[in-house]
């Protein structure tokens, strides 16, 4: 799956931010100190006491925001058809223009926003994204790819005022800023159809409302305060409600603010009440808050896809009746299971399907030569089963019998509609899973022997001991063995037409495997009723949502011949993605991180590392160096902090010669690697005659 | 910087003193004086009894004594196997038991339940867990009296490891948690040692001594079992809060503190990694034969076994020559291991989803020793396809045609789909069709572990990737099954899109001989009959050890379900138990199954750590210290060594994916056995306020105990299985709903 790889390109970028905010804890864990060298450090005026530099900051800003949008919005048109996982995203976009149940891994926010972005700029949700490559004709793509790449240019200045925050430094600002505008992986993940900008703008943004919020940390519950605090709630919120890699922010957030409660409750002269209060605004900002708004996106979730699509047959039967177009939808069915009623009867673990038999009998040699039962996905009359007491043959439905509900641990049999045999199991193997028992179609006209009896199990008891369609899970114990009817979901060969196994595990434990539900019911004596009642409450169907999202997560393992990359390629700019083309003819898009900025990137982490455990053996040894020292070396870690390089040398005239050698040295740079980002055409890049001939530095580029 | 701090600092201090005094055993006599402890005596005695009591009983397989045994066997035999489930510590010692029983190594390991027969020294294979199991109880005590707790404290927790009904079941038998635990502990406790006599005497021969013997016990205990790696990073980390608190302190000198540090570095870093390293030479030079598992390995590998492959390739040339008869062997053992194989039938002219195929000859991957499996290396300017005198070795790069023995078809490959995986290109023998389809039958040799650029390529040693000239495909096994039609051999296919090392994608030569015959009949004869001549070679330790460790961590064990696997969830509550043995007539059995009490309470007291911990750390944020400073840092030693060993040995069971036992959970139980007796003196010492509080605290612990012991008792005969009880006895000895007791229906 694609996108695997997209969750892992956004992890990438995580990474060397993560480690650039890194030192926040450091200089949180030694205040004193970095607020004395902060003050001894001569060369650094107070903030803003110069109104010609506040001037100077905001038209840095508007320039820098100015290039940004330059950068990403400059070719946005090119290519004029869909590129690698926008046939993910785009078409889910569609989705929720046409209204139409979808299920993705990832939470609804980011997809929602796309759609949006869609139907306000007039595209009408015809378009199919088929596959990469299709060409999008008259269809109006340009709002989805304005839209994603307007968050992805907002990242530039975040970045810039985040720094500035930090470090208090207008050119370490300035540099962070060039850096992030002239990587070219960034620049090519904002101008398409993605859900990495959103993503990152969240993150950005709320790691921009958690810095100003922690400079406002002397001003406690003043408006702006309180502005930024819940800002950054409700960035967090948007974050995780776009992947669940945003959890890591979240955890960044956390893990300052828990800090930043632990220097309040130290300080004596806080009475605990005022703490208490921070608590509580904290807890309202940045838990409930998100809490509230994230739930809040599930419900618009829910509202507008209300039809029938592609991800219903993810979710349960009860869940599938909330969809107009699906055959549950408005359907009525008597509510309680009797004796005499005809059933199907689904596996609750989604892509099994129903139990199923049919005429055909297991082949010689695979257990006893009996019929087949498996489990299929499609509706089939073969999926009816006709529920008996376990030895009256008598008729349950003649009307002179009472009606006899089955209650939670009664002794049945399950007769096969249209074959008449009863569902029954033995000691022979399983014809896959060798460790379970077979269970086969045996016995003519519903006789049978004591091997087709099997004791009914409710789960959840909560709506009696009864068993009511579509909610009540139940098991199936076979009297005989002791065994539990389950599907193993593995594909039978041939001869049982690829439909799944159905066994009878001997381990009884409760996995979904083994749960059963009742979809449809059939039963004449009983009155209908409307399939609405029993629709899940929003809780339920969240909670539902989530369980299904987490196992569809767990199931994303690429397959062995898939393309995928290890994370430890990802900081080191191993390889690239293909986003477009591959013949030396085509229209190349190729996702690769600008290898200078990555690469200083990875320096600088190294020596802050490195020079931070350094000074924090200095510090512990107590070695006191001499002040000015100190200064010089805390000025530089926040600069490494804040802009990620090391100002090569420390006296300052050569100092601001060296950011600007960066500056001009990452914009090279970036004109060397553009084509990357805006496309290439022309011959490979081991062809001299190729634009990008001599830019192939490590061999795993291909482009 | 660091001398004139130093010579600031400590002005007149003769450099070397220091060194002298890191070696001061040199000059002072070391005297050993004895004190003895009857009551580690007494506790050591009880262990024994406890778990060497009835040692043979029973006298059959039980539960996983089947899977350990079978490897003891093969070190009595000298086999060569590999074992995905651990390091091979923990079978070396339960082979060394073997080996001083006199075992030979012949019982047939295959049911459990199964009667020894009289060879097998049932005892002695049974010794050393138990003897593990018994020490472990003494040094329960004296791990509480390192930490500084009371006599009466460490004596508790030596008590409770004695009665505890799941550590005596698993020590008693021929299984590794008893032995990992013995490890555990003592490294910990050997850590709490040297740590105590870092104040009055650093660098002392007991200094070292104890610093020593905490990384080799770590090492051991992941040697037993990777889980072990839980508590070393455990020590590990205690041992470098308390380096960093040693860097902090400013009256020792930097060149004191740097010995300090690097002592620590080398005996808990080096010396751990250097034992481990000493398990696996010791381990592969006891298993010098060819065994069953050989076939997972590289040739490379199994040609150093005696026997097997080392007899076929013995004797065989070395460099590879052109006109050179050669096997190719897939580095990748998945799905099988496999050679190169080619046949006559040819790929079905068009398959089941309608695509078609060239039609050519079939290339697959075929995991039996054939006839067919033989190519002839050929060069593509001549016709030749012996090997001339001299013969003309093979280099990186060179360009070949690889001749397919029997057929005498060209190995190919073109812009074909291949059957299964349609993005990569077919692989075929050429058939000249003479149609508009010229062979594309030229491969470039690509050594990956070359040492030069002008590097031969040397039988087994030598991985190579073929790289299509034409195409740029390389020859790469796909690892899915052929249908029918290509007998269900496997797929291989040249891969277009490869980047990178893939074990798939490389070949080595396993057999080869130079051809000599000229005639095709003559050479098919020559293919039938076995190799010859001679030619030795060894693959060096490390190489051999990475080989070995690398396969032990990636080989598919088939985790499927079993009838005793549980969930970390079941552990804490003891919601499972596993039966491990059922007397073949009578109904006495042995199950895996805790003293509740024990369970419950350490359960309690973890919680109630916690809390309390907690609660003091918020109350000395605000200044607020009940505890005395020395009784404060007690406790916070002993949370982070016994619930610290509790979380590290516990927690990450919830990460794994493989089938999870209760047994699994005995290690991170110890520690919490150990953290009881530590939050009960801690009670009893700082939250009973009155005498009155504390002797009804000390008459609810008597109390507690006793029910202890009850339980010990009740479920003693679950334990040893040395009872056989009746229906009904066993029927309410079924204390929980989930709990599997065996009652035989008459």
């Amino acid at each position: 799956m694609p996108s695997a790889v997209c969750g892992g390109l956004a992890g990438s970028e995580l990474r060397p931010r993560r480690g650039r905010y890194g030192p926040q804890a450091a200089r949180a864990a030694v205040p004193e100190e970095a607020a004395e060298a902060a003050a001894q450090s001569p060369k650094r005026p107070a903030p803003g006491s110069r109104p010609s530099e506040a001037a100077c900051r905001w038209v840095l800003l508007a320039l820098v925001t100015l290039l940004a949008f330059a950068t990403r919005f400059h070719r946005l048109d090119q290519p004029p058809h869909v590129c690698w996982d926008e046939t993910h995203f785009g078409k889910m976009g569609s989705y929720y223009i046409n209204r139409t149940f979808f299920f993705d891994v990832h939470p609804p926010l980011g997809k929602m926003l796309i759609g949006l972005a869609g139907y306000l700029s007039g595209y009408d949700g015809t378009f199919m994204f088929q596959k990469p490559g299709d060409r999008y004709e008259h269809h109006n793509y340009m709002g989805m790819r304005g839209f994603c790449a307007f968050l992805g240019s907002l990242l530039i200045p975040f970045a810039y005022l985040t720094v500035l925050e930090l470090s208090k430094s207008l050119p370490a600002a300035l540099l962070s800023a060039a850096l992030l505008t002239f990587d070219t992986g960034c620049l090519t993940l904002s101008q398409y159809i993605l859900l990495d900008p959103i993503l990152m703008f969240f993150i950005m943004a709320a790691m921009l409302s958690m810095v100003k919020y922690n400079s406002c940390a002397d001003r406690p519950f003043s408006a702006p305060w309180w502005f930024w605090l819940s800002l950054t709630g409700i960035n967090l919120a948007g974050a995780i409600g776009v992947k669940f890699v945003g959890l890591f922010i979240i955890l960044h957030v956390g893990w300052n603010t828990v800090s930043d409660l632990w220097h309040l409750f130290g300080d004596l002269s806080l009475s605990l009440v005022t703490v208490g209060k921070h608590l509580t605004a904290r807890i309202l900002c940045l838990i409930v808050l998100p809490l509230a708004l994230y739930t809040a996106i599930y419900a618009v979730h829910f509202a507008v896809l209300n039809q029938s699509g592609p991800g219903d047959g993810f979710f349960s039967s009860a869940f599938q009746a909330r969809l107009s177009g699906n055959t549950l939808h408005n359907a009525s069915v008597p509510e309680y299971l009797a004796f005499g009623s005809v059933i199907t009867v689904k596996n609750l673990r989604m892509a099994i399907g129903y139990l199923h038999s049919h005429r055909h009998l297991y082949p010689e040699g695979i257990g006893a030569h009996q019929q087949q039962v498996t489990t299929y996905l499609h509706k089939d009359y073969n999926n009816l089963w006709i529920i008996k007491k376990q030895n009256t043959d008598s008729d349950p439905l003649d009307p002179s019998f009472p009606v006899e509900f089955v209650r939670h641990g009664d002794i049945i049999r399950l007769e096969h509609k249209e074959t008449s045999r009863n569902l029954h199991s033995h000691y022979h193997e399983a014809p896959l899973t060798r460790k379970h028992y077979q269970v086969t179609g045996y016995g003519i006209n519903g006789t049978g022997d004591s091997n087709d009896f099997w004791r009914i199990e409710v789960i959840n008891r909560k709506f009696g001991n009864r068993i009511k369609v579509l909610r009540s899970r139940i098991r199936f114990i076979h009297l005989v063995t002791g065994c539990v009817l389950g599907s193993s979901g593995k594909v039978l060969p041939k001869w049982g037409w690829e439909q799944l196994e159905v066994t009878c595990t001997p381990y009884l434990k409760e996995t979904l495997n083994s749960i059963w539900n009742v979809e449809d019911h059939i039963n004449p004596k009983l009155p209908n009723i409307s399939l609405d009642v029993l629709q899940p409450s929003f809780p339920e169907i969240l909670l539902e949502s989530h369980m299904v999202m987490i196992r569809g997560n767990n199931g994303l393992k690429p397959k062995d011949n898939e393309f995928t990359s290890k994370p430890w390629h990802w900081p080191i700019n191993y390889q690239g993605l293909r986003f477009s083309g591959i013949n030396d003819t085509d229209f190349r898009v190729y996702l690769l991180g600008n290898p200078v900025v990555w690469w200083l990137n990875l320096l600088s982490i190294a020596l802050y590392l490195l020079s931070g455990s350094i000074i924090a053996v200095a510090v512990q040894r107590g070695a006191h160096l001499p002040g000015e020292v100190e200064g010089i070396l805390w000025d530089t870690l926040l600069r490494l902090c804040a802009c990620g390089l090391a100002a090569s040398s420390l006296a300052s005239g050569v100092h601001m010669g060296g950011v600007l050698s960066l500056l001009l040295g990452t914009a090279y740079s970036f004109y060397l690697f553009h084509p990357l980002a805006y496309g290439m055409v022309g011959p490979l890049a081991q062809d001299p005659q190729s634009p990008m001939a001599g830019l192939r530095w490590l061999e795993s580029w291909d482009f | 910087v660091a001398t004139r701090l130093l010579s600031r600092s400590f002005p007149g201090t003769p450099r070397g003193w220091l060194f002298c005094k890191m070696l001061g055993f040199l000059q002072r006599p070391v005297v050993v004086t004895a004190d003895v402890n009857l009551t580690v005596v007494a506790l050591t005695a009880a262990g024994l009894l406890s778990r060497l009591w009835r040692l043979t009983y029973p006298r059959a397989v039980v539960f996983d004594e089947v899977y350990y045994g079978q490897y003891i066997s093969f070190y009595m035999k000298r086999v060569f196997f590999l074992d995905g489930s651990g390091p091979p510590f923990g079978h070396m010692l339960l082979a060394l038991g073997g080996y001083l029983g006199g075992f030979d190594g012949n019982f047939v390991w295959n049911r459990i339940g199964a009667e020894y027969s009289s060879n097998v020294p049932v005892w002695s294979l049974r010794l050393l867990p138990a003897l593990a199991g018994a020490l472990s109880v003494p040094m329960a005590y004296q791990i509480l009296w390192e930490l500084r707790f009371s006599h009466c404290a460490a004596m508790g927790a030596a008590l409770l490891m004695l009665i505890e009904n799941a550590l005596i079941t698993q020590a008693r038998l021929m299984l590794l948690e008893s032995l990992l635990i013995f490890f555990n502990l003592l490294a910990v406790l050997s850590y709490l040692k040297f740590s105590n006599s870092q104040k009055h005497r650093p660098f002392s021969p007991s200094w070292w001594l104890w610093l020593t013997l905490t990384g080799v016990a770590c090492s051991c205990a992941v040697g037993i079992k990777y889980m072990g790696i839980f508590t070393y990073l455990l020590v590990l980390g205690v041992a470098a809060v308390h380096t960093w608190h040693l860097i902090g302190d400013r009256a020792l000198s930097n060149v004191c503190v740097l010995c300090h540090v690097l002592a620590r570095a080398v005996a808990l870093v080096v010396v751990p990694a250097v034992t481990y390293l000493l398990f696996f030479y010791v381990h592969l030079t006891l298993l010098c034969r060819s065994g069953p598992h050989d076939q997972i390995m590289s040739s490379a590998f199994q040609a150093s076994l005696e026997g097997g492959l080392a007899r076929i390739t013995q004797g065989q040339p070395l460099e590879v020559a052109y006109g050179s008869q050669v096997t190719l062997k897939s580095a990748s053992g998945k799905p099988v291991p496999c050679w190169l194989h080619s046949h006559p039938s040819t790929y079905p002219l068009s398959y089941e989803n309608g695509r078609g195929s060239s039609h050519q000859q079939q290339v697959t991957c075929y995991p039996f020793k054939d006839v067919n499996n033989w190519w002839i290396v050929k060069d593509p300017g001549r016709h030749q396809l012996e090997v001339s005198n001299p013969p003309r070795p093979v280099r990186h790069g060179d360009v070949v045609q690889l001749v397919h023995g029997m057929t005498s078809r060209l190995l190919n490959t073109h812009d074909v789909a291949a059957p299964l995986n349609p993005h990569a290109q077919e692989v075929s023998c050429y058939i000249d069709y003479n149609i508009s389809m010229p062979a594309q039958s030229l491969w470039r040799l690509d050594i990956v572990n070359r040492e030069s650029d002008a590097e031969i390529w040397k039988t087994i040693l030598s991985e190579v990737r073929l790289v299509h000239l034409n195409t740029s495909a390389i020859l790469k096994l796909s690892g899915a099954h052929l249908p029918d039609w290509g007998f269900r051999q496997l797929e291989v296919v040249g891969e277009k899109l490869s980047r990178g090392y893939h074990e798939s994608a490389v070949w080595a030569v396993e057999e080869h001989r130079y051809g000599r015959s000229q005639e095709q009949k003559e050479r098919e004869l020559e293919l039938h009959s076995p190799t010859h001549v001679d030619v030795s070679r060894n693959l060096s330790f490390m190489a051999r050890f990475s080989e070995l460790q690398w396969r032990m961590l990636t080989v598919r064990s088939d985790d499927s379900e079993h009838k005793y696997s549980s969930t970390p969830l079941d552990w804490v509550t003891l919601d499972t138990n596993i039966a491990y043995w059922l007397h073949p007539r009578t109904s006495a059995q042995i199950h895996l199954l805790g003293n509740v009490v024990i369970w419950a309470s350490a359960g309690l007291a973890t919680a109630l750590y916690a809390l309390l911990f907690c609660w003091y750390l918020l109350r000395r944020r605000r200044r607020v210290c009940e505890l005395p400073e020395d009784s404060w840092l007690r406790w916070v030693l002993a949370g982070a060594l016994c619930a610290g060993g509790w979380a590290t040995n516990y927690l990450p069971f919830f990460l794994m994916e493989k089938t999870l036992f209760l047994y699994h959970y005995l290690p991170a139980l110890t520690f919490q056995i150990l953290l009881l007796p530590v939050v009960l003196q801690h009670i009893g010492e700082h939250l009973c306020r009155s005498q009155l509080h504390r002797s009804l605290f000390g008459a609810l612990v008597v109390a507690w105990y006793s029910a202890a012991c009850h339980v010990f008792n009740m479920l003693r005969p679950l334990t040893y299985g040395d009872k056989s009880l009746s229906p009904s006895d066993l029927q309410a000895l079924r204390w929980k709903e989930s709990w599997d007791i065996l009652i035989r229906k008459h």
